[in-house]
């Protein structure tokens, strides 16, 4: 294998597994470093200017970090990084001066931003500093998209929603509510530099079964019921609720049924509970609420009976895999099963829908009804246009929505510049070593054996009666230092220094977990068997040497290093030091003119 | 700095033939300075329990004093031990060998520890063929007093105050053939592959055995002109033969080249093979062996590898006709007969 380059800014990037899979790759063990520190405010804003909505977030964020935490391949849960997020955002003090502050001197350039969900608002906050002034269309009273409208209060408090819109919206955001952009011939009409869609996937999936068309007034769909009830427009509902759909919009209805007076809540769902979309979390979260999760039924029909809706029948299937994985819902022949119910809720898929902007502007859709966009600039074929968050490539979540926004201000500032939409700015890298005497280290390197801790509940009988009640309580300052210290640090670096190797075998002696090697180097699948312990997890890279006096190499498996420093503090020559890496992705605000080309 | 390991090992790691895994041979995080060759040999002693599956309360470390002696409290932390008096670990080792056959001994011990002040101790108990692996740690200085030359320094060798040992050095290894070791070995903390196998050969050995290891000592004797520096042992090594060890009941996996290696025996059936080896050498040949020594010593070499073996040693056990019982384990009736026994043995001096 030939040496490996540190100098490419994704090689240790790649090492800090959580901030990677982070679609807006904020700097997890950062910031859950300051927690540990009783530093809220100064790990907020490292939140914020990554990925903006950190009290949202640390609420209902998806959470790709935690499966790609490292802390699951070396123990079996993962830091809970979702809920630190929220110790943060929850003991915070004054953050607004932290933020860029307005008035922005004028650039004489204008946006329009349609939609006012996490893209649009990401959109607005990296512009605004630097000039622009932004106009933002919603065809709804407030801002925050569907964070406001798909998310139950009880999973997200109107207050934590309102504060982070609001500094953005404070920024001087000219607003446009209660505005349903319909036409977006319209809007090029008017004196736009440039225009950026972020209008979500707002059409939610209809069931044409036998027995709709009679049915119909029963059954609503998902996403509409809760936004009804977010702007209680809908305060009730009967009592017997079937909702259809085993993702998180599913587990919201159901809940929020329950909490309108439902005192039966069945979500049916067609596929085994393995397959089921939602999150894991949020299933038990359901379940703890005593609602009924029925697996393996898809809806046959709707039921009437002397002209009354009075329930849903269901067909039982058995899910059978083929070689592929690919999966196949047989009938099982048992005989239907009938659901008695008052009311429906559809909760099986949302779609992207452009009703309103015309086929002749030179905007090209492709395959699903989505624009054809540039995968890195969000450029559509009407070079001014520019779509993000779900409405760009379909249904994802909060934190795409985000990472979008941020890479199409990058593009919509170089765009209205006049410069090429291919010259992305590069990441901000710094590589410090963390030493501060012999065997000192700037980070608390003992690797905490604590399990995950839980997330403290509110009774079920106090949080069923109100839907605005928080069900979550989140950690408190002392639960939250202890989980913070199961972070183990992956971003502070194992760097390797060949010139300063006497090949002791100090590291490889006393490295926990067996990662170091130092052996005759070959080709990368040959080597990986050969390992002091064989590096099988293959989506881990190897960290090879180059050629040491004895001809041989230091091989460093990354997959399960705990980044405890005891290579570094056994190293009798400081060939091994610990390096804390920080990567930050450039933001629109904050180009300096250097930038890589794509 | 650490003082406590991560309880967190590989997921891969293996269970041994007894269900233990590796971390459960090891001891508590090493206080010697960083870099030291000694937790080199640490690792490969606890490689060696691992991999032979030794049960680790079947083990008891003995030691005397100095770095070396230290480094019990590094490996085998679920095994007895004995840190005895400077020089007096041949002794205790003696003592607890003849009072428990059942236990294996491993004694570990320095340069200083050894070739000084425990001189007198050690060639009795290679004498004596006690039962027991007997390890030196020779880094030719005393580092834990800041790095005089000891005994084993070799003539000309500079310390790291710039000057020349006027002495020569006492060779362990030729000190031992001399006085009749059954298992006389040296290796080189930095070549695990050597050393691991050694180990597990010597565990296995039914009388005295000894294997010298080099081991550097970072602070005090790593500097230009010392003939135990990582750099001038690398420079220098010569291995008589690459030494795999075989258990008992295992196969021999590797086919070895006709007339390149050797296969040895030992008498619980486990196997020590050489290989790479020239035709004319023989690990059973203690004249051969002295002849290489001396040889390889003249041309400025280290020699490494397994010196000499004695497959079919007399153990002191049997030297002296001891019970195969431990001590601990007879029972008063065994002890006291009872005064009809006494009356059959007055009877035999009549």
């Amino acid at each position: 294998m030939k040496p490996t380059d540190i100098n490419d800014p994704e090689y240790f990037h790649k090492v800090v597994d959580c901030q990677y899979a982070c679609p807006a790759h904020t700097p997890v063990p950062e910031y859950i470093r300051l927690i540990a520190q009783g530093k809220y405010t100064e790990a907020y804003m490292i939140n914020w200017e990554s990925n903006v909505f950190p009290g949202v977030l640390g609420r209902t964020c998806d959470r790709p970090c935690e499966p790609a935490c490292r802390r699951v391949r070396v123990e079996e849960e993962p830091v809970a990084i979702c809920r630190l997020k929220r110790v943060a955002a929850d003991n915070k003090s004054n953050v607004k001066p932290f933020m860029p502050q307005g008035p922005f001197p004028s650039n004489s350039k204008k946006i329009a931003l349609i939609g006012g969900g996490p893209a649009s608002l990401t959109v607005a906050r990296d512009l605004a500093p630097l000039g622009y002034e932004i106009h933002l269309y919603d065809e709804w009273e407030s801002g925050g998209g569907m964070m406001r409208t798909q998310i139950p209060s009880f999973r997200l408090p109107l207050e934590v929603l309102n504060e982070e819109v609001n500094y953005i919206l404070d920024m001087g955001i000219h607003t446009h509510f209660n505005h349903y952009v319909d036409s977006m011939a319209q809007i090029l009409s008017k004196d736009y530099d440039a225009i950026f869609v972020g209008t979500g996937a707002p059409r939610g999936r209809q069931l044409d079964l036998p027995g709709y068309k009679e049915a119909q007034q029963h059954v609503q769909i998902g996403i509409e019921f809760l936004a009804n009830v977010a702007f209680e427009h809908t305060e009730e509902i009967g009592k017997k609720v079937i909702v259809l759909g085993g993702g998180n919009t599913a587990m919201d209805c159901c809940r929020t049924s329950k909490r309108l007076g439902a005192d039966h809540v069945y979500v049916v769902v067609r596929s085994p509970k393995a397959d089921m979309k939602a999150s894991p979390w949020e299933i038990d979260d359901a379940e703890r609420e005593g609602i009924n999760i029925l697996n393996n039924l898809p809806p046959k029909a709707y039921v009437m009976e002397n002209g009354k809706f009075i329930g849903m029948h269901f067909e039982h299937v058995q899910a059978v895999y083929d070689d592929n994985g690919k999966r196949k819902l047989i009938p099982t022949g048992e005989e239907d099963l009938f659901i008695e119910a008052t009311d429906v809720i559809l909760a099986i898929g949302q779609d992207n829908a452009f009703p309103w902007i015309e086929r002749d502007l030179g905007l090209e859709f492709g395959k699903w009804n989505l624009p054809v966009l540039d995968r890195n600039t969000f450029q559509s074929t009407l070079p001014k246009v520019f779509f993000g968050g779900d409405a760009a490539f379909g249904p994802e979540n909060v934190i795409t929505a985000v990472a979008h926004g941020h890479q199409a201000a990058i593009s919509i500032d170089l765009f209205c510049k006049g410069e090429s939409l291919a010259k992305r700015p590069a990441p901000m890298t710094n590589l410090i070593s963390q030493k501060m005497g012999i065997h000192e280290w700037t980070y608390d390197n003992h690797i905490a054996d604590d399990l995950r801790y839980l997330v403290p509940h509110e009774d079920n009988e106090k949080a069923l009666k109100d839907r605005k009640v928080e069900v979550e309580l989140g950690f408190g300052k002392e639960t939250g230092f202890k989980e913070a210290m199961r972070c183990l640090n992956c971003d502070v670096q194992t760097v390797f220094a060949t010139n300063l190797c006497i090949e002791c075998d100090a590291c490889v002696d006393v490295c926990p977990t067996d990662c170091i090697t130092f052996t005759e180097n070959g080709e990368e699948l040959e080597l990986r068997e050969r390992l002091n312990a064989p590096a099988l997890n293959k989506s881990q890279d190897l960290y090879v040497s180059d050629i040491l006096p004895t001809a041989r190499v230091m091989v460093k498996d990354e997959d399960v290093c705990l980044h405890c420093g005891l290579c570094a503090e056994r190293c009798p020559t400081a060939a091994w030091d610990m390096k804390k890496y920080l990567y930050n992705v450039t933001k629109s605000y904050e180009q300096d003119g250097a930038g890589v080309t794509i | 700095m650490s003082y406590i390991k991560p309880q967190f090992h590989h997921p891969e790691l293996k269970k041994n033939k007894v269900g233990y895994y590796k971390t459960d041979y090891e001891g508590v995080i090493s206080t010697l300075c960083a870099g030291c060759g000694h937790d080199s040999i640490s690792s490969a002693i606890v490689h060696a329990c691992y991999e032979i599956s030794l049960e680790p309360h079947r083990l008891a470390k003995l030691s005397g004093i100095g770095c070396s002696s230290k480094t019990p409290a590094y490996f085998l932390s679920n095994s007895h031990g004995f840190n005895s008096v400077h020089g007096r670990m041949p002794s205790v080792a003696t003592g607890a060998g003849l009072a428990n056959r059942d236990l294996i001994y491993m004694g570990i011990s320095g340069d200083g520890d050894t070739a000084s002040i425990g001189m007198g101790q050690f060639v009795h108990a290679v004498r004596r063929n006690i039962n027991m692996v007997y390890i030196v740690m020779n880094n030719g200085c005393y580092g834990l007093t800041k790095g005089q030359d000891s005994a084993t320094a070799d003539f000309g060798s500079i310390s790291k105050s710039g000057s020349e040992n006027p002495y020569t050095a006492i060779d362990l290894v030729g000190l031992a053939l001399e006085l009749n070791a059954g298992f006389v070995g040296r290796s080189f903390s930095g070549d695990k592959s050597q050393l691991v196998p050694m180990i597990k050969a010597a565990l296995s050995h039914p009388g005295f055995a000894f294997i010298d290891v080099i081991s550097p000592c970072v602070t005090f004797n790593n500097n230009q002109g010392s003939t135990k520096s990582y750099s001038y042992v690398r420079d220098h090594i010569e291995a008589t033969s690459v030494l795999d060890f075989v258990p008992f009941e295992e196969e021999i996996k590797v086919d070895y080249e006709d007339g390149t290696s050797a296969e040895l025996e030992l008498f619980n059936g486990s196997k020590i093979v050489l290989s790479k080896i020239s035709s004319h050498w023989d690990p059973r040949n203690k004249i051969l062996a002295k002849k290489y020594l001396n040889e390889s010593k003249e041309n400025g070499q280290i020699l490494t590898g397994l010196f000499y073996i004695d497959t079919e040693t007399e153990s002191f056990h049997k030297k002296l006709n001891t019970v195969t019982t431990p001590l601990n384990k007879l029972s008063k009736n065994d002890l006291c007969p009872g005064s009809s026994k006494l009356t059959d043995i007055n009877k035999t001096f009549m």
